[in-house]
């Protein structure tokens, strides 16, 4: 069976704000889409929302995973159930080593129904496999030791980020921009890791402003956002024709998801 | 209590202790000050800044009888932790202040260790304790320490002679009784280029008894010795909790003094570091994790009176419901203490709406070549790091309790005792819960 990711008719608000204004969205297991789209169109917004932030309220429509009401659940089930975000700010939880936490997170994660409590996955198991992993991706394992995201730099918080997901194995990843902030070889290499754990494997939604991840992970399909809405959706060559030219043409084209995502930038920086 | 006579914290009760515990003149001298003082001090008031925060109205002495000076038994079940798995050179257990075992081993005593209790080393080694008795704890300080040293019960004396080298661990713990009272006095003493580790831990039986606690802990080292004292207090959480601990270190010495601060209903503690001899180096390390209606207050001071010396000082501090902790510290530097290196730190993790904390930190410097930095946080559990931990398959209550045990862990990583850390840890594990 293959495993499907399908969202219907979100809409999603932030306070009494709406953000999402009816999102249709099917991604099939071993499919590589790519989300584009200008600055606070929302991308970001449908991540937090498949993941279920509680900031973030559905006031309409529908996400399920192969069926099931993905909205009914609560972020950890998420989880559970096999969907990842690659936050784009992760957070640091100071004290705690990113080997526990991964660890716990595994455990969790490959094993749905454990209550609180239960035993871990073993250590040497856990160890060896988060080893093979790291060297893998080419990182020092040292890392492991440090807290997660604790002083992290913007390159070592997305690395960590695809570690993660390379030990969780999720059915449905969404990459929240995973390339930002990097220099150019670390570009490559998160590109190259991405390619390696998850093109193919899991379905993947890539938000990104930049070609390279995409080189790597050529897409299926490019959906461009404005304004709350997927205005566009066409195949690898839509992404690339967005980096060469920018979001001119589409801002034209649809003038009124364009207003909308103005108001939403106007109100964004007000906040 | 189980015996047949309770006695109040009165003349008749004082003179009946002292029939009993049969010390040196020089001793009864002490505490027949003390006694005098007390008889004549009125409680703090609650306008005194140490009294400020802290509301002992409440607070009444009759309630409580005088320790069990008069001999008190063994419990089946030891409540402390700290000894699991630790292989001990020596420990001493009291009940309601009345020594119900010790003991020391045989290679420790040929080396000539003394440790035991107070009084009875008193007796014996009177050059040992008078001339260091008193030294570091002030009988004057208030009304509490007055009445502690009148009425002081089951102490326990450790002595390391120069240069000798104690590897493992002692232990002293203190077990008070639902409603009993404690007087325990703690002196160590650590003669030149000696080195040693004590345990000291306070328990009640049960998390929710009463009793009163009104104690002192008095650490001496001289030059080049070196100390780890960790002091874990789990009293219930009924009970009062009075305490000055000072330690007074002398050149080139290194302690390292870890405070675990989970139980009582009310404390209030002086912890003091005097640093008196060049080079001397302290670090003091808190954990306080409060929950119900507790209230911790601890005042601290890093007393800087010779030159060159390092003093580092971090507590972190949870509060859960609608307990509340109050921190005071003070770095002093005296005219002396050039070069003096200084850094304290609170940090406070405030787990629910009601609860509270005060931090106060604070710099008194008279030296003017000195580098002295001071820092306090509080915040609370970030619900953005509550979902990202989510987002990874930790349940709320998985990542709340992750998070707060992140919170401490800067303790628990300079804490070198395996048996501490894991106590520590199942003392923090126990008092986490869930928060909406």
């Amino acid at each position: 069976m293959t495993h499907v990711l399908k969202i219907e008719d979100l809409h999603v608000s932030v306070g009494d704000k709406p953000i999402l204004r009816g999102v249709n969205l099917t991604i099939n297991h071993g499919e590589t889409h790519a989300l584009m789209g200008p600055n606070g169109s929302g991308k970001s917004t449908l991540g937090l929302a498949i993941m279920g932030h509680p900031g973030y309220e559905v006031t309409g429509g529908s996400i399920t995973l192969d069926g099931a009401d993905v909205l009914d659940m609560e972020p950890d089930e998420r989880a559970r159930a096999g969907i990842f975000m690659a936050f784009q700010r992760p957070m640091a939880i100071p004290g705690v080593k990113m080997a526990d936490f991964l660890r716990h997170a595994t455990t969790n994660v490959r094993r749905p129904d454990r209550k609180e409590g239960e035993e871990l996955i073993p250590m040497r198991e856990f160890r060896k496999e988060l080893k093979d992993k790291m060297e893998h991706l080419r990182m020092d394992v040292e890392f492991a030791r440090r807290y997660v995201n604790d002083g992290f730099s913007g390159g070592e918080m997305k690395r960590a980020e695809i570690l993660q997901l390379a030990m969780l194995q999720p059915k449905f990843a969404v990459l929240d921009e995973t390339d930002s902030g990097l220099d150019a070889d670390a570009v490559r290499l998160a590109s190259e890791s991405i390619a390696d754990i998850g093109h193919q494997k899991m379905g993947l939604l890539i938000i990104t402003h930049h070609d390279k991840l995409l080189e790597h992970n050529p897409p299926q399909f490019t959906h461009v956002m404005l304004g709350g809405r997927l205005v566009e959706t066409g195949g690898k060559e839509l992404a690339e024709e967005l980096h060469r030219h920018g979001y001119d043409r589409i801002r034209k084209a649809y003038p009124e998801a364009e207003a909308r995502n103005q108001e939403m930038l106007a109100e964004e920086a007000i906040v | 209590m189980s015996s047949s006579t309770v006695h109040a914290f009165d003349e008749a009760g004082f003179e009946a202790l002292l029939d009993h515990v049969a010390e040196p003149d020089w001793l009864v001298a002490l505490r027949r000050e003390a006694f005098e003082h007390a008889s004549k001090m009125d409680w703090p008031h609650r306008r005194h800044e140490e009294w400020i925060r802290t509301d002992i109205r409440t607070f009444q002495l009759n309630k409580y009888g005088l320790p069990n000076f008069a001999g008190a038994e063994a419990l089946p079940n030891s409540p402390h932790q700290l000894v699991e798995g630790v292989e001990l050179g020596g420990r001493i257990e009291t009940v309601d202040s009345g020594v119900v075992t010790h003991s020391l081993s045989q290679e420790l005593a040929d080396k000539g260790v003394v440790f035991g209790p107070l009084s009875e080393i008193a007796n014996s080694h009177p050059d040992l304790v008078r001339p260091h008795l008193f030294t570091a704890f002030d009988p004057d300080h208030d009304k509490f320490a007055a009445l502690h040293a009148a009425f002081m019960s089951g102490g326990q004396f450790l002595y390391v002679p120069r240069g000798v080298t104690i590897t493992q661990p002692l232990h002293i713990g203190s077990i008070m009784t639902d409603g009993g009272t404690d007087t325990t006095h703690t002196l160590v003493v650590v003669e030149e280029g000696a080195e040693a580790t004590v345990l000291h831990e306070s328990n009640s039986l049960d998390p929710n008894a009463g009793g009163l606690h009104l104690g002192s802990i008095e650490l001496i080292q001289k030059p080049g010795s070196h100390l780890r004292f960790v002091s874990l207090q789990e009293w219930g959480h009924k009970a009062y909790h009075f305490a000055q601990q000072k330690a007074v270190i002398d050149r080139d010495c290194t302690l390292q003094w870890t405070i675990a601060a989970m139980g009582s209903m009310l404390s209030k503690v002086n912890q003091t570091v005097d640093l008196v001899g060049p080079g001397a180096d302290s670090q003091v390390n808190g954990v306080m994790f409060t929950e119900g209606r507790q209230h911790l207050a601890y005042h601290t001071q890093q007393h800087h009176r010779a030159p060159s010396c390092h003093s580092d000082f971090l507590y972190k501090s949870a509060q859960q419901d609608k307990s509340r902790t109050v921190w005071r510290g003070m770095i002093k530097v005296d005219p002396i203490a050039q070069k003096t290196d200084g850094y304290q730190r609170n940090d406070n993790l405030v787990l629910s709406p009601a609860a509270r904390a005060d931090s106060i930190p604070g710099l008194e410097i008279e030296a003017d070549d000195v580098r002295c930095t001071h820092g306090s946080t509080t915040s609370k559990v970030d619900e953005e790091q509550i979902f990202y931990a989510r987002c990874r398959g930790f349940t709320q209550k998985e990542a709340t309790r992750m998070i707060v045990t992140g919170f401490f862990q800067q303790i628990f990583d300079r804490i070198t005792i395996e048996s501490v850390r894991e106590a520590l840890g199942a003392a923090i594990a126990r008092q986490v819960r869930e928060y909406e």
